[in-house]
C-alpha cells in the first residue's frame, strides 16, 4: 500500500498544483478558460469523437487518426532510409566525410522551412506535411545508428576476426545487436521531433489533422478546445514514448 | 622436436606518431604439438603482441610464422583465442555463443544435431551445462571466462593462445580455473600458449616458460624447461624444492637480471 502511494502521490500533487496554479490564472484573465470549464467541453468533444459532418468538421478521433497516419509515413520512409544510411556511414569512414558537411548543414533547419519546398514540389498540403516530417525526424535516426556502429566495442569485432565470420554473420550476429540500443534512442528522438513537428505543419496547410483541428478552433475562438487539444497533443506524445521505451527494455541486455 | 608453431626471426614495428616502436624483435620460437607454453615478462615486453602475431591478428614486420607448417596469414579458428576480457556477445546466451563457434567451424560439413551436440559437450568440459541459456549478465566473471574458454575449444583448435585469460579473477576462482584448464589440455591434447605475468601460475601450468625481455624491442631473454610431472596439484607441489627451484629461476629473471626501475 506504502509503495503505491509514494509512487502515486508525488504525481498527482504535482498535478493538482498544475491545475490549482492554471484555475488561479483563469479567474484573473477572463479570456482563458479555466479547468473545469475545460473538462465540460472535453467530456462533449469525447462523447463523440467519430463524426462526419463535413469535409472539414469531423470528430476528434479522425483528426488524431489523420495526424497520426502522416507521422507514421513519414517517420516510416525516414526510419527506412535514416537507419540503413546511419549503419553504412558508421561502418566506412569515406561515406561519414562525405556526408558531414550535408548533414551538420541540414540539420539546424526548422522543420517548417521545408515546407515550402514541399508544397512546391508535391503541390498538395498532405504530401507536403509528410515530406516535412520526414526531413526533420530523419537526422536522430541517421546519427544515432552511425554513433552506435562506432561505439561497438573492439571485443566483438575480435570475436568476429577470431571466428572469421561471413559479413552476414557479422551484422546479423554483432553489429545488429550491437547497435540496437542507440537505434532505439535515436527512434525515440524522431517520434518525438515528428509529433511535434505535425501539428505545425497541420496549422499551416489545413486539411484534417490536429494541427489543423488548432487552427480552425483558433479561427472559432473556442479556447477551450484549443487547450483539449494541448493535452490530447501531449497525451499522445507520451504514449508514443512510452511504447518506444517499452521496446527499448525489451531489448536492453545489461 | 616436432614443430607445430615457428616463430622464425620475427620483428614488430609500429608506427607511430614520433616514428617507428620496436615492439619485438629477433624472435625465434618452435612450439611442439601438445606442448603448455607461458609467455611471461614484464609490462609492456611484447607478450599479448606475441600472441597476436601467433593468432594472426596482427602480421609481423619481418620473419615468418607458420603453423603446422602453414603460413600464418590471419586470425582463424583453427588458432582459437581466449581473450582477457571474455568477450562474450551479451544479447546470446552461452550456448549461442559457443554455437556460433561451432557453427563456424562444422556448420558446412555437419548436421544440425552434431553442432548442438558439440555445443553441448564442449559447455560440458568446463562443467557449464546449468548454466547453457543463461546470458553473460546472469552468470559470474569465473563462468564467463570459462564459456570463453569453451568457446575456443568446441572449435577444436591446432592451438589454444590465452591471453592472461584469468587476470580478472579472483586468486580463488584463478587457482580453480587453472587446475580445469591441466584437465582439458590433457585430456583434449592441446596445443596450448599462455601469456601470464603470474610466476606460480606459469610454473604450475607450464612445459616450458619463455621469459621475454623488457620492452622496447623485447625478446627472447630465456626458456625454462619445467620438469615436472603431470598431472600436478598445487598442494603438493609446495612440497617439492623442484617446483621452487623453477620458480626461484623464474622470479630471478623478472625481478633481478629484468629488473625495472620504478616508473
Amino acid at each position: 500500500m506504502n509503495k503505491i502511494l509514494k509512487t502515486l502521490l508525488p504525481p498527482l500533487i504535482g498535478l493538482l498544483l498544475f491545475v490549482g496554479v492554471w484555475a488561479l490564472v483563469a479567474q484573473s484573465s477572463p479570456q482563458l478558460p479555466g479547468p473545469a470549464k475545460t473538462w465540460a467541453s472535453a467530456v462533449q468533444l469525447f462523447s463523440d469523437p467519430f463524426y462526419r459532418k463535413g469535409p472539414n468538421d469531423q470528430g476528434i478521433g479522425w483528426n488524431i487518426l489523420a495526424s497520426l497516419q502522416r507521422v507514421a509515413i513519414g517517420f516510416g520512409m525516414a526510419a527506412a532510409i535514416g537507419i540503413p544510411l546511419g549503419f553504412m556511414i558508421g561502418r566506412f569512414k569515406f561515406l561519414d566525410d562525405m556526408t558531414a558537411p550535408i548533414i551538420s548543414l541540414l540539420r539546424p533547419v526548422s522543420p517548417l522551412a521545408w515546407l515550402p519546398i514541399g508544397l512546391l514540389v508535391f503541390k498538395a498540403a498532405n504530401p507536403a506535411a509528410i515530406w516535412v516530417i520526414f526531413i526533420s525526424s530523419i537526422w536522430p535516426m541517421i546519427i544515432n545508428t552511425a554513433v552506435g556502429v562506432n561505439r561497438i566495442p573492439q571485443d566483438y569485432m575480435n570475436v568476429a576476426k577470431v571466428l572469421n565470420l561471413s559479413e552476414w554473420k557479422i551484422f546479423t550476429k554483432i553489429l545488429f545487436p550491437a547497435v540496437l540500443p542507440y537505434m532505439i534512442t535515436g527512434i525515440r528522438l524522431s517520434i518525438g521531433v515528428a509529433w511535434l513537428v505535425i501539428v505545425a505543419a497541420e496549422m499551416l496547410t489545413g486539411g484534417v489533422g490536429i494541427g489543423f483541428w488548432v487552427w480552425d478552433e483558433w479561427n472559432n475562438l473556442n479556447v477551450e478546445h484549443i487547450i483539449i487539444a494541448i493535452f490530447v497533443v501531449g497525451i499522445v506524445g507520451l504514449l508514443l514514448e512510452q511504447m518506444l521505451v517499452v521496446l527499448a527494455k525489451r531489448f536492453s541486455y545489461e | 622436436m616436432e614443430k607445430y608453431v615457428q616463430v622464425e626471426n620475427v620483428q614488430m614495428l609500429f608506427d607511430t606518431k614520433k616514428g617507428p616502436f620496436v615492439a619485438l624483435r629477433d624472435i625465434d620460437l618452435t612450439i611442439a604439438q601438445g606442448e603448455f607454453v607461458t609467455l611471461i615478462g614484464h609490462s609492456g615486453c611484447g607478450k599479448s603482441t606475441l600472441l597476436n602475431l601467433i593468432a594472426g591478428l596482427t602480421l609481423p614486420s619481418s620473419g615468418a610464422m607458420l603453423c603446422a607448417g602453414r603460413e600464418i596469414a590471419g586470425p582463424g579458428p583453427e588458432r582459437g583465442v581466449v581473450f582477457q576480457n571474455h568477450s562474450l556477445l551479451p544479447w546470446l546466451t552461452c550456448f549461442e555463443n559457443v554455437h556460433l563457434a561451432v557453427e563456424r567451424v562444422f556448420g558446412r560439413a555437419e548436421s544440425r544435431a552434431t553442432l548442438k551436440k558439440r555445443t553441448h559437450e564442449a559447455l560440458a568440459l568446463v562443467g557449464l551445462t546449468h548454466a547453457e541459456h543463461k546470458h553473460p549478465h546472469e552468470i559470474s566473471g569465473g563462468m564467463k571466462q570459462r564459456v570463453g574458454i569453451a568457446r575456443a575449444l568446441s572449435m577444436q583448435p591446432k592451438v589454444l593462445l590465452m591471453d592472461e585469460p584469468f587476470g580478472a579473477l579472483d586468486a580463488l576462482t584463478r587457482a580453480h580455473l587453472q587446475d580445469e584448464l591441466m584437465k582439458i589440455a590433457q585430456a583434449t591434447h592441446s596445443t596450448v600458449v599462455m601469456v601470464t605475468h603470474d610466476v606460480d601460475e606459469a610454473v604450475l601450468l607450464s612445459d616450458r616458460i619463455v621469459m621475454l625481455t623488457n620492452g622496447p624491442a623485447a625478446t627472447i631473454g630465456e626458456i625454462l624447461h619445467v620438469g615436472l610431472e603431470r598431472p600436478r596439484e598445487r598442494l603438493a607441489l609446495a612440497n617439492q624444492p623442484k617446483y621452487h627451484e623453477y620458480r626461484a629461476a623464474v622470479l630471478e629473471f623478472l625481478y633481478h637480471r629484468q629488473l625495472r626501475p620504478a616508473a
